[in-house]
């Protein structure tokens, strides 16, 4: 067997991979993280030109404003490769799960008042719409960014993006006694009803913005800072007076994940903006443009909600994103 | 012409409740060993029954759990809540 | 009794409403912007709601099944590191159907994940997007659990050093990275009827199973268990691939011709990519579980056959040359191996001539050609290794325009002629290794053109200079360890010792 072998004559011969040692500069260990991420994506001698955009090569820098050195300046701090990644969201999933558990066995969706079930359908079954765009836009940035280290959190992003759709649809079918009804009600609420207007033409506007990293900020640091402090914290403490209780377990996910979300985010927009007072100013009049366009979104359904406290949380709102942009060297 | 359809499974405990009870219901399939896996062949169409594989494991089944265990497989899929159904159409 | 009982939702229902009912029809912005590419290559389609779900896992279990085939699966790595697992191999020679898996394999499995989040951003239909979707994630999964064990060997190994600076660069691995750029740079359809079908359905089973089952029996318990761990995803990938086809065919006849070119296309540009397999399968695993002819008998001939039967009552037919390919399963393996015995001095792996007891199971495997065709010459190369005048072809060979593979395959009925064909592209020649490659090349001549072919770069100085050391610097090689015949190179020198402590101890 293997053991009886001597430890000294089976030395490694080298720690790493050639790549990994160049960036650690040196030959020593490295952590998954590290050798899943770097210079996975092909960089060069590309055979052929994508016949769907002739313009482009299949991976191209010149596919967004933003241009590093190296493109792997940027590390999710999560250090999340697929491995930790499922394995988290499969922690933070069965939490939730547990909660979808209690309230369905112990039906304390029926503790809630009448009216707040109601007002849940209005303003958060559409909202299943919303991450299904920001499940588009995460994908399309993943699809259009250089180098692994940013595709991946960006798929990565996407997908829990879909789990929350669903997770947001589920509390529908709690809702309508799983017939769908609530479901196809907040369908026809995104598709027409006035408070969600604005909301929708700012994501289907965004559909078809061409530069990948504009998107991610429009995406994940305007609407996202919006939406995340806006449904998940303040709608819902203004469910407490309405027995709200259970619908603040269910939002455990989302507020998880804001945090979450924001942890790779900032360091991103930090390390991007730190090198060139080019990249800086673009980012600037990105964030700047794109939180404008979602703080006015989303001010009807903030209104819908919160009355009179609306127009006082969208300030505040606003004033925490642009305190995170500062912190990243971003002013909006 | 051949109208197989096919199943391979990792060999190990987990898939094992699973391959007796493909042998179970589908009497006239083959099964084929080979290092670290099973293939399973039958004519026309093959299927695995929650209600058996819950039997064989004395525990809830979900059908969705075959993912873990499936190497590969050739055939029309239909999954369903209480069962996994390979077939050709004929 | 008055208690009303919660209806339960069945898996279809639930999983259309959790999923198909997320997407909506944009009215500010067109859709033909929003989705700007599933409509110029010829596909119709009338209705995108007539897409079948290949499978229905949704985010909450995905995570929970994945997860779980994670932990398992890092248990193994990591006891395979702790334990010196590659210690526990069969033969050091088999350390080099790794080098080749790594170097020209696991970049592919990067490429399909960027190639699956590109279509599954653009399909307008929710259904395939969503399965598209978790298809990319899963594929960055299988490349990143492959770099992870083989973290292990690269540490006890040439050859596994430099995979990503390779892919690009090596001439041989421009083949499996020609193949997919092709299948990356096809629009969304033809995409995934390249990959998704041609390649999962049809082959993948040809590259993972056999080879996987042979890992185990080589003791590879790492590569085993990766490789049937990532092959737990790909059922869900072959019926995507099968439901792509489906929903191709049934949506409008005019669809049939467009994809049964694809079909013919694709088979053929796998075939000649698994010619690397069949040689790992025949040559480099020192235990073998069964040969490449047989790994084709089962899952190509018998396995395809069921299901293009299937697919013809919709006028599909089998693929183009599919009876060339067969013929070419006697031959495949030899020729291949003989290509790279021949260039071993310019590849990140070793080769060697057969021990007496392998070439003995091949004349077994193979009783029509390999007596009459590829031992003779195994064993004069043998003899002349052994006599210290080991054989290096030092000239460049010619590469096929579209397989990129030297143009050193024969014809099959004559395996004493090499095969080759010509075309005609504005006044320039472009020479191909087969019919099948000639089709595909003048179907999109402009396309094939634009190849980036190894030997003719090295001509015109792209690759590191004049001298075939300069470019094998710019390989990033390390000379005299990563290349060369196997005896005597420094894996087997270190092998031999861990086998001689072996005894001791
Ligand atoms: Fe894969
Ligand atoms: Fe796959
Ligand atoms: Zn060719």
């Amino acid at each position: 067997m293997s053991l009886e072998i001597k430890t000294n004559v089976i030395q490694p011969r080298r720690h790493t991979y050639d790549h990994i040692a160049k960036r650690l500069g040196a030959d020593k260990p490295a952590t998954r993280y590290q050798e899943g991420t770097w210079d996975l994506q092909p960089t060069t001698n590309f055979h052929y030109r994508p016949t769907w955009d002739p313009s482009r090569e299949i991976y191209d820098k010149s596919l967004t404003a933003i241009e590093m050195e190296d493109w792997y300046s940027f590390n999710d701090p999560r250090q999340l490769y697929y491995g930790t990644y499922t394995m988290a969201r499969h922690k933070m999933m069965e939490a939730e799960e547990n909660h979808f558990k209690f309230i369905g066995k112990s039906n304390m969706f029926g503790l809630m008042d009448d009216e707040w079930q109601q007002k849940i359908k209005e303003f958060l079954l559409p909202m299943r719409h919303y991450e299904w765009g920001a499940n588009m836009n995460n994908c399309d940035c993943s699809d259009k960014a250089y180098g692994t280290a940013i595709s991946q959190v960006a798929l990565f992003a996407a997908m829990d993006r879909l789990g929350m759709a669903q997770i947001i649809s589920r509390v529908g079918l709690l809702l309508d006694d799983s017939t769908g009804k609530s479901l196809d009600q907040a369908k026809a609420d995104w598709m027409e009803n006035d408070l969600w207007q604005g909301a929708r033409r700012m994501i289907e506007d965004s559909f078809v913005v061409k530069d990948w990293f504009e998107l991610l900020v429009a995406q994940n640091l305007s609407m996202d800072g919006v939406v995340f402090p806006l449904f998940y914290q303040y709608f819902d403490e203004a469910g407490q007076q309405h027995g709200g209780a259970p619908m603040s377990m269910l939002n455990e996910f989302m507020q998880d994940w804001g945090k979450d979300e924001k942890r790779w985010l900032d360091h991103l927009l930090k390390v991007t903006a730190a090198e060139s007072p080019e990249n800086a100013a673009l980012l600037s009049k990105w964030a700047s443009v794109w939180t404008d366009r979602a703080i006015e979104a989303f001010t009807p359904i903030a209104k819908h909600v919160l009355g009179e406290g609306a127009a006082d949380v969208m300030t505040s709102i606003r004033a925490e994103i642009t305190k995170r942009a500062q912190k990243s060297g971003i002013e909006i | 012409m051949s109208r197989v359809v096919s199943i391979t499974l990792q060999n190990n405990d987990d898939a094992r409740p699973i391959i007796e009870a493909i042998e179970k219901d589908n009497p006239e399939a083959t099964v084929n060993i080979y290092p670290g896996m099973v293939k399973i062949d039958c004519e026309g169409r093959l299927i695995i029954k929650q209600e058996t594989v819950e039997e064989l494991l004395g525990r809830e089944w979900d059908v969705q759990e075959l993912h873990l265990s499936i190497i590969s497989m050739g055939g029309n899929v239909d999954e369903e809540d209480d069962y996994f159904e390979l077939s050709w159409n004929l | 009794m008055a208690e009303k009982r919660k209806k339960k939702l069945g898996i279809k229902q639930r999983y259309s409403m959790l999923t198909r009912g997320l997407g909506w029809d944009t009215t500010y912005q067109d859709m033909d912007k929003v989705f700007p590419y599933d409509n110029y290559e010829g596909i119709i389609i009338h209705d995108w709601e007539g897409w079948e779900d290949p499978f229905r896992l949704t985010m909450d279990a995905y995570w929970k099944f994945q997860s779980e085939k994670e932990k398992k699966l890092y248990a193994v790595i990591d006891s395979f590191a702790q334990n010196n697992g590659h210690l526990g191999i069969t033969d050091a020679r088999y350390v080099n159907a790794l080098k080749l898996f790594l170097t020209g394999v696991s970049p592919l499995e990067y490429q399909a994940a960027r190639g699956f989040t590109h279509v599954g951003r653009h399909f307008r239909g929710v259904g395939p997007r969503v399965a598209c979707q978790m298809q990319a994630i899963d594929e960055l999964r299988h490349v990143q659990t492959q770099i992870h064990s083989m973290s292990h060997y690269n540490k006890y190994f040439d050859g596994l050093h430099s995979a990503p600076h390779m892919h690009d660069r090596v001439w041989y691995l421009s083949v499996p990275k020609s193949f997919f750029d092709d299948a990356r740079t096809a629009g969304p359809f033809e995409f995934l009827t390249s990959i998704s079908f041609a390649f999962e359905y049809v082959l993948t089973n040809l590259l993972f199973v056999p080879f996987m089952s042979g890992a185990a029996f080589n003791g590879d318990m790492a590569t085993v268990t990766f490789g049937f761990s990532a092959q737990s995803d790909e059922a869900r990938h072959m019926t995507l691939g099968l439901e792509v086809i489906k929903f191709m065919l049934e949506q409008d006849e005019r669809n049939i011709p467009i994809v049964q070119r694809w079909m013919d296309k694709w088979f053929w540009r796998g075939t000649r990519m698994l010619a690397l397999v069949a040689m790992m399968m025949d040559y480099m695993l020192p235990k073998r579980v069964m040969s490449w002819r047989e790994a084709w008998d089962i899952y190509f001939t018998e396995a395809g056959g069921a299901l293009f039967a299937d697919l013809a009552r919709y006028g599909i037919k089998p693929p183009k040359y599919a009876d060339i390919a067969t013929k070419e399963a006697e031959h495949i393996s030899h020729q291949a191996w003989h290509i790279f015995y021949n260039y071993t001095h310019a590849a990140a792996f070793h080769t060697w001539v057969p021990e007496k007891d392998e070439l003995d199971w091949l004349s077994e495997k193979y009783p029509n050609t390999f007596d009459k065709y590829y031992r003779p010459r195994l064993e004069y190369l043998d003899k002349e290794e052994k006599a210290g005048r080991r054989f290096y072809n030092d000239t460049l060979p010619m590469l096929c325009q579209v397989c990129q593979i030297p143009m050193g395959f024969t014809d099959m009925d004559d395996p004493t002629t090499i095969s080759f064909e010509v075309s005609e592209y504005k006044d320039d020649k472009y020479h191909t290794c087969s019919l099948g490659c000639k089709d595909i090349f003048d179907y999109e001549p402009a396309k094939y053109v634009q190849a980036w072919l190894p030997v003719h770069q090295i001509y015109q100085g792209n690759c590191g200079g004049a001298e075939i050391p300069d470019v094998l610097k710019w390989y990033n090689f390390n000379l005299g360890a990563d290349n060369m015949e196997y005896n005597g190179s420094p894996d087997q020198k270190l092998w031999d010792e861990w086998q001689a402590h072996r005894k001791k101890a």
